[in-house]
C-alpha cells in the first residue's frame, strides 16, 4: 500500500515474472524502479487532485457566467457577437488534437520516439491553431467594442473562455518542454510520466471546452 | 520605472502610520542583525532556507504565524483602544487609518496567522503520524511556504510603502471597486490573498497525496489517528472551497485594473456574486481550519487522559460531515441579502444541523476524560477552555442560525464576538495546545509548564473580558468596524473589552516569555525518551528531535493507537527491515519563487510592469527548469541509517 518500503526492494530494478506483472499493470514498468514507480504514480494522483481543485475553478467561472449573462446592459448581445462555423472549428480543432495527444502517448509507451515526437508536433500545431482561432475572435470583439469592459456578460464571457484560452497556451508550453526533454532526455521513465500529466491536462481542457461549447456558444447563438 | 510609487507613498503623514513603519523596519533590520551578529547565515542557509525537510518547513510556518500573531494583535489593541477611547471623546485613529486597521487584523490572523500555524503544526506532525519519511511533494511543500512568506510580506510592506485595504478582511465591492477605493490598499488585499491562494492549494493537493499514499503499511484508514483525518477532511475542503476565492479575488482585481464590470454597481455587473463567492471558501475557511484544531484536541485528550479517544468511529464520521456541511451554509453570511424566506430557511436549517457533529465531538471528548486518568499538562488547559468557551461561541451561532435574529444582529459587535469565540478557543486555542504538544518533539526539550499555564490564563480570561462585552454590545445596538463611538453609555463595556485587550496582551507576552526560558533551561527540560506524554501515535516511537529520515525503520500497524497498545502490552512494535533511505536534495529555488511572488505582486501593486514580466518570468523558468530536474534525491547509506538507530536505541532506552 504505501511503497518506499514494501513489495520490491526500493532502488531494485524489476525483473521476471516481477517485471511482467508490473508492465501488464504499466506500460513504464519495465523502466526505473520500483520506487521512481511509487514517486511517478504520486505524482499522477496529484495531478488528478490538481485537476479536481482546477475543475472547480472552471465550475466557478460557468457559474459567474451564468449569472452575468442577464448582465448584458446596453453592450452588445451574445446573439449578435458569437459565430457558431468558428466556434465549431475551434471545437473540432481542440478534439483533434486531444486524439493526436492520445497518439503521442501511444508512440511514447511504445518506445517510438520519432512518431511521438511527430504527433506531438501535429497536437501543437491543432493548439495553435485553436488559440489563433480565439484571438482573432476576440480581436474582432473588441475592434466592435465587445471587450470585457463593455458589460458584466462580457467580463464574464472573457473571464470564462480568456481562463481556458490560458490555460490551452500553458499546454502549449508545457508540450514545448516535453518536445525539448524527448531530444535531449529520450523516452525515460520521468519524461514519460511527465506526459502522462501533461495529457491528463490537455484531454481536461478538451472537457472544459466542451462545456464552453454547450454552455456559452450554442445558448449564445440560439438566444 | 517605479510607477505610481512617489515620496507621498512613504508614511511621513501621520504619527502613528510612521510609528508602525518604524517598528516593522526596525524588527526587521534587528532580526537581519542579530543573525549577523550570532553569524547565522550558514546555519540558516543550510538548514533552514534550502531545506525541503518538512519537519523543518513546519517550523518555519510556526515562526512566520507568531510573528504575525503579533502584529495582527497590535492592530486588536489599536481598536479596542480607539473604540475605547472615542466613547470617552478623544479618539486617536482618523477614520480612514481605522479601517485600514480592522482590515489588516482580520486579513493577518485568518490568512497568514491561522492558516500558517495550521500548515506548520501539520506539516511537522502529519508525515510522523503517518510512519512517512516525508510528505508526498517536498519540493512543492517548500514552495507553499514561501509562497506563504512572500504574501505575507506584501501585508507587511504596506504598513512602510503605501497603505493596506480599508475594505474590510472580506473586501466586499463596490466599496473595494476602484471607483471608490482607488489607492493600493485594496490591491494589496487583492495580491497577498492571490498568492497564499496558490499555496494553500498546493499544501492541500499535498496533505491529500501524503494521507492517500505515505500511511505505514497496515495502517488502515480506520486506523489513523483522528488528527490525520481532520488534516485530510481539511485538505479537501481547501481543494473544494479555494478555488472560489482565487476567482473572487482575481475578477475583483480585474475589475479594478482593467474596468470590467465583474461586481461594479453598473453596467450589467453582479456585487452580491462576490459576496457569494466569498463566502463559499470563507465559511468552509472556517471548518478547514478548526478541524485540525479538532484533531489536536482529540490526541491531547486521549493522551493525557490514558485512554483511547472515545467514539473514533463516531469522531471520524463527524468530521466528514462537518466537512460536506460546511459547503452548503454559506449564505448565513448574507441572510440580509433578500434571498426569498425558502432560501434562506434551507442555509439557517443546515447551519443549525451543522452544530450536531460538533456537539458530538464536544461530548466524545468529556466522555475520552470520563474514568480516565486525567494529567494537567498545559495542552490540556487550552483543551478544557476551548471546551468551556467553544459552546458559547457555538450556541450565539445556532442563534445567528435563525434569520429573524440574524436580521437585527447582522453587522453588530454581536456577530464580531461570536466569530472570535469560534475562532480564538476552536482554533487559536487548539494551535497553542499543538504547539505546546509537539514542541519536545521538534526540539527535543519541553517547554516551560508555569508560563504555558500563565499564557493560558491570560488568553483565556482575557478572551471572556474581551468578547463577551461585545456581545452585549452588539444587542445594544454597536455597529462593528465602527471607528468613532459618540454613545457615553458604550463606554464601560468597552473598558472592560480593553481591559480583556490587555489581558491577552499578557498571554501573548507569556507565550514569548514560556519560549525564552525554555529555551535557556533546556538542558533540565531535555526529552531523552522521545514519549515525554506517553503518548498514543507513532511520532512519539522516534527520537526527539527525530533524525532527517524520521522512521530508521519504517513501523508496521496493525491496530489504533498501535504504539500505545504495543507498550500497554509491554512488546515492542514491529518493523520493517532498515535500508537505504533516499531524501530530497536541498534547493534554493523555492525560495528564489516565493521573492519572486513577493516582487510580482508589489509590481502589479504598483504598476511596475517591467518588474512584474521580470519576476514572472524568473517563476516561470524556474518551474520549467525545475521540470528537467530527474533525480533530485540523495541516498542516506544503510550504515548511517542504522547508527540512527543504534543511538536511539541507546538513548531512549529501546523506543525504537
Ligand atoms: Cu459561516
Amino acid at each position: 500500500m504505501t511503497g518506499a518500503t514494501t513489495g520490491a526492494k526500493p532502488g531494485a530494478t524489476l525483473r521476471g515474472a516481477e517485471l511482467r506483472a508490473a508492465v501488464a499493470e504499466n506500460p513504464m514498468a519495465g523502466l526505473g524502479t520500483a520506487t521512481s514507480h511509487r514517486v511517478h504514480s504520486e505524482r499522477a494522483l496529484g495531478f488528478w487532485v490538481y485537476l479536481m481543485s482546477d475543475a472547480i475553478i472552471f465550475a466557478v467561472l460557468f457559474s459567474n457566467y451564468g449569472v452575468l449573462t442577464f448582465g448584458v446592459a446596453d453592450g452588445p448581445t451574445a446573439h449578435e457577437l458569437f459565430s457558431l462555423s468558428r466556434a465549431a472549428q475551434e471545437t473540432a480543432l481542440l478534439l483533434l488534437s486531444s486524439l493526436t495527444f492520445g497518439l503521442v502517448s501511444y508512440s511514447a509507451l511504445s518506445g517510438q520516439k520519432g512518431r511521438a515526437m511527430f504527433w506531438l508536433i501535429v497536437t501543437m500545431v491543432l493548439g495553435a491553431g485553436f488559440l489563433a482561432l480565439e484571438l482573432s475572435e476576440f480581436r474582432e470583439m473588441f475592434a466592435r467594442g465587445a471587450g470585457p469592459q463593455a458589460s458584466g456578460f462580457l467580463s464574464g464571457f472573457f473571464a470564462l473562455v480568456g481562463t481556458h484560452g490560458l490555460h490551452v497556451a500553458v499546454g502549449m508550453i508545457m508540450m514545448a518542454v516535453m518536445g525539448v526533454q524527448f531530444v535531449v532526455k529520450g523516452l525515460t521513465e520521468p519524461v514519460l510520466s511527465r506526459l502522462y500529466r501533461v495529457g491528463l491536462f490537455w484531454h481536461f481542457l478538451d472537457l472544459v471546452w466542451i462545456g464552453i461549447f454547450s454552455f456559452v456558444y450554442l445558448p449564445g447563438v440560439l438566444s | 520605472m517605479l510607477g505610481r510609487l512617489t515620496y507621498d507613498s512613504l508614511p511621513f503623514y501621520s504619527i502613528i502610520a510612521f510609528g508602525g513603519a518604524a517598528i516593522t523596519v526596525g524588527a526587521g533590520l534587528a532580526v537581519i542583525g542579530l543573525i549577523t551578529w550570532f553569524r547565522l547565515w550558514g546555519w540558516l542557509w543550510k538548514n533552514y532556507l534550502t531545506t525541503l525537510d518538512h519537519k523543518r518547513i513546519g517550523i518555519m510556518y510556526i515562526v512566520v504565524a507568531l510573528v504575525m500573531l503579533v502584529r495582527g494583535f497590535i492592530d486588536a489593541l489599536m481598536m479596542r483602544g480607539q473604540q475605547m477611547a472615542s466613547a470617552s471623546g478623544h479618539g486617536f485613529l482618523e477614520g480612514d487609518h481605522f479601517q485600514q486597521v480592522f482590515s489588516a487584523h482580520g486579513t493577518i490572523m485568518i490568512f497568514f496567522m491561522a492558516t500558517p500555524f495550521m500548515a506548520g503544526l501539520v506539516n511537522f506532525v502529519l508525515p510522523l503520524q503517518l510512519g512517512a519519511r516525508d510528505v508526498a511533494f517536498p519540493f512543492m511543500n517548500a514552495l507553499s511556504f514561501w509562497l506563504t512568506a512572500g504574501a505575507a510580506g506584501l501585508v507587511l510592506i504596506s504598513l512602510v510603502i503605501g497603505v493596506f485595504s480599508t475594505a474590510g478582511w472580506v473586501g466586499y465591492p463596490p466599496y473595494s471597486g476602484v471607483e471608490r477605493n482607488p489607492g493600493v490598499g485594496v490591491d494589496y488585499w487583492v495580491w497577498a490573498l492571490f498568492i497564499s491562494g496558490f499555496a494553500t492549494t498546493m499544501t492541500g493537493i499535498n496533505f491529500v497525496v501524503t494521507i492517500l499514499k505515505h500511511r505505514a503499511p497496515g495502517m488502515a484508514y480506520m486506523r489513523m489517528p483522528i488528527f490525520v483525518w481532520t488534516v485530510l477532511c481539511s485538505s479537501l475542503i481547501i481543494l473544494i472551497a479555494f478555488p472560489a476565492l482565487t476567482v473572487a479575488v482575481a475578477l475583483l482585481g480585474l475589475d479594478r485594473l482593467f474596468l470590467t464590470h465583474f461586481f461594479t454597481a453598473d453596467h450589467g455587473g453582479n456585487l452580491m456574486n462576490f459576496t457569494n463567492l466569498f463566502w463559499m471558501w470563507g465559511h468552509p475557511e472556517v471548518y478547514l481550519l478548526v478541524l485540525p484544531a479538532f484533531g489536536v484536541f482529540s490526541e491531547v485528550v486521549a493522551t493525557f487522559s490514558g485512554k483511547k479517544i472515545y467514539g473514533y468511529s463516531a469522531m471520524v464520521k463527524a468530521t466528514v460531515i462537518i466537512m460536506f456541511v460546511s459547503m452548503l451554509v454559506w449564505l448565513h453570511h448574507f441572510f440580509t441579502m433578500g434571498a426569498s424566506a425558502t432560501v434562506n430557511a434551507v442555509f439557517g436549517i443546515a447551519t443549525m444541523i451543522i452544530g450536531v457533529p460538533t456537539g458530538l465531538k464536544i461530548f466524545n471528548w468529556m466522555f475520552t476524560m470520563y474514568r480516565g486518568r486525567v494529567r494537567f499538562h498545559v495542552s490540556m488547559y487550552w483543551t478544557l477552555g476551548f471546551m468551556v468557551l467553544f459552546v458559547i461561541g457555538g450556541a450565539t451561532g445556532v442563534m445567528h442560525a435563525i434569520v429573524p435574529v440574524d436580521y437585527n444582529t447582522h453587522n453588530t459587535a454581536f456577530l464580531v464576538a461570536h466569530f472570535h469565540n469560534m475562532l480564538v478557543p476552536g482554533v487559536l486555542f487548539g494551535y497553542v495546545a499543538g504547539y505546546m504538544y509537539w514542541f519536545p518533539k521538534a526540539f527535543g526539550f519541553t517547554l516551560n509548564q508555569k508560563w504555558g499555564i500563565r499564557a493560558f490564563w491570560g488568553w483565556a480570561i482575557g478572551f471572556t473580558l474581551a468578547f463577551m462585552p461585545l456581545y452585549a454590545l452588539g444587542l445594544m445596538g454597536l455597529p462593528r468596524r465602527t471607528a468613532n463611538i459618540y454613545d457615553p453609555s458604550f463606554l464601560p463595556l468597552l473598558i472592560v473589552a480593553f481591559i480583556g485587550a490587555l489581558c491577552v496582551l499578557f498571554g501573548i507576552v507569556a507565550l514569548l516569555v514560556q519560549l525564552y526560558v525554555s529555551v535557556r533551561d533546556r538542558a533540565q527540560n531535555r526529552d531523552l525518551t522521545g514519549d515525554p506524554w506517553d503518548g498514543r501515535s507513532l511520532e512519539w516511537s522516534i527520537p526527539s528531535p527525530p533524525p532527517a529520515f524520521n522512521f530508521a525503520r519504517i513501523p508496521i500497524v496493525d491496530q489504533l493507537d498501535a504504539f500505545a497498545e504495543a507498550k500497554r502490552a509491554g512488546r515492542k512494535l514491529q518493523y520493517e527491515p532498515a535500508g537505504p533511505v533516499d531524501l530530497p536534495v536541498p534547493t534554493i529555488v523555492p525560495m528564489v519563487m516565493g521573492v519572486s511572488a513577493f516582487l510580482l505582486g508589489f509590481a502589479a501593486i504598483w504598476y511596475m510592469w517591467w518588474l512584474f514580466v521580470l519576476s514572472f518570468l524568473v517563476m516561470l523558468g524556474a518551474m520549467i527548469g525545475r521540470s528537467f530536474v530527474d533525480h533530485n534525491e540523495f541516498r542516506v547509506p544503510q550504515r548511517e541509517v542504522e547508527a540512527g538507530l543504534r543511538t536511539a536505541a541507546g538513548r531512549a532506552g529501546g523506543v525504537q
